[in-house]
């Protein structure tokens, strides 16, 4: 293949098994920029990247990780596929060196699917370390094929494969050996003489691979050969014939007898070519685990990582955060000034519009610093290896509820204490090879306490449980986890109940010390997954609520009564303004605005400024940029600039009244109020008013909505001052809500569907519309559920907030308990996965 | 973490739930195998997936492996194979026909 500007082109397909640093010497090799889709019809992801060779550009694909390629898996249907179907002109098998033995299973399998391979041997430095001296020269000659020493992490040995990848992609080198199979070799030569016969099927498959495919009766092949050829029946049958053939006489399947060839040829190999000079000796990595995997041990360590993830993530986070929002601030500040300036009761639409836009990204902008830390502590957990050993000591009580040891991470990213996201949780299920418990962990992750659903939380806690704050967040940040696992068992064993699921077989990797390039560009690229994600969605969204919120308006009486006042408010303002000196410098209505505009924004600079210092210059700033307002805004010793600031915050307080009961009026009108008031019959039974509902519709969008309109829905007037807390606590106590509409606001908060963003995310990670719509409706019902339980029972029962609170959170916990002991939660088995079924099929 | 204890009580049972009996009978197998035992493998029974997926981590017969532990909810198992260490559980361990090995002290 040519390029466009005459360059050679060759394709390079990067195979290797999980955990032998593929993705690292991939980095190392292609450099930064990557491209990233998915693999046709299914969403494993697809990384490709390019670089230039002199007169060459070489296409990388990393496929996807697999210890070997037969179609009992996804990711290895998906890259026996590419090598079938895209032919590459190289295939670099990456494998790693201290476990060259099992490494090289794969590396015979595809030397026999005819695909020019190069042996990379990767992570030298660990195999040294561990004391095993590798000879490369015989393996080379053993197998060959080309070999290469590298260390992906330090990127030694790319100029050596990039050499390597030059040679054998542009000239044809000696052919590969090929694997005797002993006693099956006869019918394999057989076969394949066949099969080498007919071009329709030589020109895309190897006919040695296909013969051996063939013969373990693999159902892939069999369809392969059967879109090839006219009558692929006659060679099917005589594949079968020589496989019952075989079986009956050596007593051991085709498939186990090919393994066994395989394994024992890579012994034979390993035991030549490798020297293990630490021999008997315990790995460095056992002796870790002989701590931290210790009965006793294990769990305290476990939470001990946990509660440090917490500490340094969101507590930490959370400080740093005290640091960057002044900066958000400003940039709010900035968008105020460069906008068109607002009216005295109207606003330009633009102004409006871009300002609530701003104030959405903002509240998301405000989580970066928390993500950044929390991905690179993520980052650091995985690369150490860790993060399989938390997987390995869960794994009990996940899988129990439909889960599986894996799920701990989305778990995490998802917020298991208090503060996490969904979306990257919801991402991180990928590595979950088990489809049911995945998918049982994709709906179950949004229940996770994600850092937008703390401020709704922190609001209704600060009003109605002052006294037993530490309890109800206690109660709430672990009945999520409760309420997922019950979830997660509750779906598998209906839903879900069909689903395909897979043993668990997993790697307990060595450990070694992450590099720190390595965790900062996971940490970013995560962080800016999330922002590029979540903030495209956010924004679209918030323009949408926007609309919903402001239309279709006023109705033109009530905009003249409105008027009204205004003008009622400034000739006020004049009266006393009469005699006063200052009162030349706002003759007329223009002048007047924009000294309230003024006002107003002198008023969130000073409270944006922090320290005395930092006050004075916004005084100093303002007498600059405004000489002649400077008497009404900085306060000052003089009697008629003092009697001027008076009238000018009587006025300003007026106007801010009147436009906090339009946007109220706005609002009770709006498409999205008639909406909450119009679900009042449905929620009223857990005592959602409308201005509730509107709040939780808006938070669908994004979660940090739902305090942002509630602020609006209990906007204050200027002169008071009060905390939002305040605000709705006096206003919610006078309409006669409680404690106990409280808690069950927050349990439906707990299980309210996920935002927008998660649910685009279900849909990229499920690839079905049917489960996305499936993690909106069901959470809903659940948490409607819930809720009106909650509300109901305790108005009958006559308890308090803190007593219902308590009630559900011990119920739950039994009934966890319950599903947990007992041998058929929810009356009902789990169907017995295939392979048993099959096995049981045998042994009988 | 406190309800690690009364899952502990079980433990002696095997699973609860989704125990099926081990498909190699009265044969020992590696489930049942003590931490620190080394044993070789006999055969896989078990069918398709899970039948590759061992294979593929090297569980193949006439391989010595070493039983380093269970989890510390009883499952899964640690497992020494080669040069890596591999999880499997419970479920999937009886499926491992072994022998015992013994060792001498080299």
């Amino acid at each position: 293949m040519t390029d466009r500007d005459g360059r050679k082109r060759i394709l390079v397909a990067l195979a290797g098994q999980q955990n032998a640093g593929k993705s690292t010497l991939f980095n190392a090799l292609t450099g930064v920029a990557q491209h990233i889709a998915n693999y046709p019809g299914v969403t494993v992801d697809k990384k490709s990247s390019t670089y230039r060779d002199g007169d060459l550009t070489v296409e990388v694909v990393d496929l996807p990780g697999t210890y070997s390629l037969t179609s009992f898996s996804l990711e290895e249907r998906v890259a026996r596929q590419f090598l079938i179907d895209e032919r590459p002109d190289v295939v670099v098998d990456v494998v790693d060196a201290s476990n060259l033995k099992r490494g090289l299973q794969l590396t015979f399998q595809l030397i026999e699917m005819g695909a020019p391979v190069i042996v990379v041997l990767n992570m030298m430095d660990v195999a040294e370390r561990r004391g095993l001296d590798i000879d490369i020269a015989p393996l080379e000659a053993r197998l060959c094929v080309p070999v290469v020493a590298t260390v992906g992490r330090r990127s030694r040995g790319i100029d050596e494969l990039r050499a390597a990848i030059r040679r054998v992609g542009t000239g044809a080198g000696p052919g590969p050996a090929t694997l005797n199979y002993g006693t099956l070799e006869d019918r394999v030569a057989g076969l394949q003489a066949r099969l080498s016969e007919l071009p329709p099927v030589t020109s895309v498959v190897s006919a040695r691979w296909l013969a051996t495919k063939l013969l373990e009766g693999d159902a892939e092949a069999e369809r392969l050969l059967a879109a090839r050829l006219g009558n692929a029946g006659e060679l099917i049958d005589r594949a079968a014939s020589d496989r019952a053939a075989f079986e009956a006489a050596s007593d051991i399947s085709v498939g186990d007898h090919i393994s066994g060839c395989r394994a024992h040829l890579a012994g034979d190999i390993e035991a030549t070519c490798v020297d293990d000079t630490k021999k008997g000796r315990v790995p460095m990595s056992e002796r870790v685990d002989r701590f931290l995997l210790n009965r006793w041990l294990a769990p305290l360590f476990l939470v001990l990582t946990v509660w440090g993830i917490y500490q340094l993530s969101i507590v930490q986070g959370y400080e740093l955060t005290k640091v960057t929002w002044p900066i958000l601030a400003g940039f709010r500040n900035l968008a105020a000034d460069w906008l068109p300036d607002a009216g005295f009761l109207h606003d330009p639409q633009v102004r409006a519009l871009g300002l609530w836009m701003v104030d959405s990204a903002n509240t998301l902008l405000n989580y970066v610093p928390i993500f950044l830390i929390l991905f690179a502590l993520i980052a650091i957990l995985e690369d150490t290896g860790y993060m399989a050993r938390i997987a390995f000591i869960l794994d009990r009580i996940l899988h129990r509820f439909g889960l599986h040891g894996q799920s701990t991470l989305p778990f995490i990213l998802g917020g298991v204490f208090a503060g996490g996201c969904a979306v990257p949780g919801v991402m991180a299920t990928k590595g979950i090879p088990d489809q049911r418990a995945r998918l049982a962990t994709i709906l179950t992750v949004p229940f996770m306490n994600c850092l937008a659903k703390i401020p709704l939380y922190t609001l209704l806690i600060n009003i109605y449980f002052v006294e037993t704050k530490g309890l109800v967040l206690f109660y709430l940040s672990t009945i999520t986890v409760i309420a997922a696992l019950l979830v997660a068992k509750l779906l598998s064993v209906s839903v879900l109940r069909n689903m395909e699921t897979a043993p668990f077989v997993m790697e307990l990797p060595h450990y070694h010390l992450p590099t720190v390039s390595g965790v900062l560009r996971r940490s970013v690229d995560r962080t800016w997954l999330y922002i590029r994600k979540v903030g495209t969605v956010v924004v679209a969204v918030a323009a949408v609520v926007y609309v919903l919120l402001q239309f279709p308006g006023l109705t033109p009486e009530r905009e003249a009564h409105f008027q009204a006042r205004a003008e009622a408010a400034i000739a006020t303002f004049y009266e006393t303004m009469e005699g006063n000196p200052l009162a030349d410098r706002v003759a007329d209505q223009e002048a007047l605005i924009g000294l309230v505009n003024a006002y107003t924004a002198y008023k969130a600079a000073k409270l944006n400024a922090q320290g005395a210092d930092a006050s004075r210059a916004v005084d100093a700033d303002y007498a600059e940029s405004h000489p002649e307002f400077e008497p009404f805004l900085v306060r000052s010793r003089d009697r008629d600039a003092r009697s001027a600031a008076r009238a000018l915050k009587t006025l300003a307080t007026t106007r801010k009244t009147l436009r906090r009961e339009m946007k109220e009026e706005r609002i009770v009108t709006s498409f999205l109020g008639q909406v909450g008031r119009s679900l009042e019959p449905v929620t009223r039974f857990a005592d959602f008013d409308w201005k509730i509902n509107v709040a939780l519709l808006s938070s669908f969008a994004a979660r940090e909505s739902s305090v942002a309109t509630l602020g609006v829905l209990f906007e204050q007037g200027e002169g008071e001052n009060r905390t939002l807390e305040e605000r709705m606590g006096a206003e919610q106590k006078a309409a006669g809500y409680t404690a106990l509409t409280a808690a069950a606001v927050m349990l439906f908060f707990a299980l309210y569907p996920p935002c927008l963003a998660t649910t685009i995310m279900v849909r990229v990670q499920t690839d079905s519309y049917r489960w996305m719509l499936f993690s909106i409706v069901f959470p809903t019902i659940l948490g409607l559920g819930v809720a009106s339980a909650v509300f109901s029972l305790g108005s009958a029962l006559r308890l308090t907030g803190i007593e219902m609170m308590s009630a559900v959170y011990f119920t739950a916990l039994a009934l966890l308990l319950l599903v947990g002991f007992f041998k058929r939660p929810f009356g009902r088995r789990l169907p017995v996965p295939d392979y048993r079924e099959q096995a049981k099929g045998a042994a009988t | 973490m406190g309800k690690q204890k009364r899952y502990r009580l079980r433990q002696g049972r095997g699973h609860a739930g989704e125990a099926s009996p081990s498909a190699t009978g009265q044969r020992p197998c590696l489930r049942d195998a003590q931490p620190g035992k080394r044993c070789r493998i006999k055969r896989l029974h078990g069918h398709g997936a899970i039948r590759q997926r061992l294979l593929d981590m090297g569980f193949v017969p006439e391989t010595e492996v070493v039983m380093v532990r269970s989890a510390p909810l009883n499952d899964p198992l640690e497992i020494h194979i080669g040069n890596t260490f591999v999880s499997i559980r419970r479920t999937e361990a009886a499926d491992i026909e072994v022998e015992a090995v013994e060792v001498d002290n080299d």
